[in-house]
């Protein structure tokens, strides 16, 4: 079977969207499918160097999630990349917006992107927004 | 000389056994055996499926009082 191309949006800052998106990245990516991750919004500042802050649960499962050894969803993000090549880009936009300089993101992360870039690279691809 | 490594991942839910072994996996020899212990069921049915579809051999998995021992070979 042929690999499959993933391209993954995280624009929410809720805990059970943040691990969703990180389990489909990391699943995905060491399952050999060409995975690119895109973070914006309320998302990328999870993901600021230091930052070890946890997201709000949006229900109930998020809440019960949170008090179980569920591998947390920034090392999976690292372990899509690490294990699996990955590529996880910040989305240009929320870095300005934010004042995020690269340098304040992990050195896992590829360059800034913007939109237009990355909607021409996930042509034909499978796309899942969070 | 093919080794066996046994890989404790009970306690830890869905997909950190996957991610465990895959992290052996790595280190790994090729014609190294490894044994997964995992107490999360959907891991259980998961990891074989990851196993084929990479092209590792799947040896089997069998349940003791709640944990699952899943058994790879690396193969490439």
């Amino acid at each position: 079977m042929e690999p499959s191309k993933i391209s993954i949006v995280v624009v929410s800052g809720s805990l059970e969207r943040l691990q969703m998106a990180a389990m489909v990245a990391s699943v995905g990516a060491v399952s050999g499918n060409d995975v690119r991750v895109f973070l914006s919004m309320n998302a990328l500042a999870y993901f600021v160097k230091g930052s070890d802050a946890a997201p709000p649960a949006e229900g109930a499962f998020g809440e019960l999630m949170a008090g179980k050894k569920v591998p947390g969803f920034r090392s999976l993000i690292e372990n899509a990349v690490e294990l699996g090549d990955a590529k996880v880009y910040p989305c240009s936009m929320a870095m300005d917006v934010m004042a995020i300089e690269s340098s304040a993101l992990p050195s896992y992360f590829g360059p800034p992107l913007g939109l237009t870039k990355f909607l021409d690279d996930a042509r034909d691809t499978q796309v899942f927004t969070f | 000389m093919a080794e066996k490594k046994v890989i404790d991942a009970r306690g830890s839910f869905c997909p950190g056994p996957l991610m465990e072994l895959i992290g052996w996996i790595k280190l790994a020899d090729i014609g190294d055996e490894l044994e997964l212990l995992s107490s999360d069921k959907g891991s259980a049915e998961d990891v074989p499926e990851w196993v084929k579809k990479v092209g590792h051999e799947y040896l089997g998995s069998r349940e003791e009082a709640g944990v699952w021992h899943i058994m790879v070979k690396k193969t490439k």
